[in-house]
């Protein structure tokens, strides 16, 4: 299949990504690359000088709040794409709103109570909509521990699932970015099933 | 009974089992995690009141800092 008939395919769909940081800007990144017609994101963090170890920002852009910047380098990399920016705090209440019509939405948020009550509001007030989680990136190197889990049709894992961030162990660009574009290829893996006889390895 | 805990087989020899008292069997203390029986998520504040039944099919996923 030509990239040019997968781009096209590709932007019928509607993609939501729920965090603007190291998984969300990266993963928005390879999405807007493949085509995706639509991206919804949402985050309210301004862009400070520690985030640029990792995510897909630019010195000159902090200060900014991470959504405008992000609508902003997507529309540099891909102008035929539509960007909707959502600057609010993803809460139970709002995330079937902000993400209403999406085919697939990806969890990209730092924290892990915040995953947890993505996870919970989408699969319960979601039915039926892809989830692919962002679970255990810090630190550097161990490539191999990074893997991918379909848990079921609506819940994917991308993740080494064990390392949590903290001081010593900070999040680093190439894993943060591994994890990020483990998430969007499996994004377009679901948009691409009807095609999947074409894959061949 | 029999479950199925994240694609593999296991044993707990008991009657009845809730998800906290799997949780405590297996001695899974790791707090933050998300738990689906036969593919339905169960919310943490219904741990001790939803039952795991012989044959049910548990996933259970770790959700760890960093983004």
């Amino acid at each position: 299949m030509r990239f040019a008939e997968i781009r096209e395919h590709l932007s019928h769909f509607r993609v939501g990504i729920a965090g603007a940081g190291g998984l969300g800007s990266n993963c928005a990144v390879a999405l807007a690359r493949s085509g995706v017609g639509t991206i919804v994101i949402s985050d309210f963090d301004v862009i400070e000088p520690a985030n640029l170890n990792r995510q897909y920002y630019f010195t000159s852009q902090v200060g900014m709040l991470k959504t405008a910047a992000l609508k902003e380098n997507l529309s540099r990399i891909n102008p035929d794409i539509i960007v909707i920016a959502h600057a609010e705090k993803l809460n139970t209440k709002n995330i079937p709103v902000i993400f209403d019509g999406c085919d697939v939405i990806v969890e990209a948020f730092d924290k892990d109570e915040m995953k947890e009550m993505l996870i919970e509001t989408v699969q319960t007030s979601m039915p039926g909509i892809p989830l692919i989680v962002g679970s255990g990136l810090a630190g550097w190197g161990k490539s191999d521990a990074i893997k991918f889990r379909k848990i079921d049709d609506t819940l994917y894992v991308c993740g080494d699932e064990s390392t949590t961030v903290d001081e010593e162990l900070p999040p680093m660009g190439p894993r943060v970015a591994m994890v990020a574009n483990m998430q969007a290829n499996t994004v377009i893996e679901i948009l691409m099933k009807q095609f999947k006889d074409y894959f061949r390895v | 009974m029999t479950i199925i805990l994240n694609n593999r087989p296991e044993v707990f020899d008991v009657e009845h089992l809730s998800v906290s008292r799997m949780l405590e069997l297996k001695r899974f203390t790791f707090r933050m995690r998300i738990i689906k029986i036969n593919g339905v998520l169960v919310p943490k504040d219904r741990y001790d009141s939803t039952s795991i039944m012989e044959g049910d099919n548990v996933q259970m996923l770790y959700l760890m800092s960093g983004g």
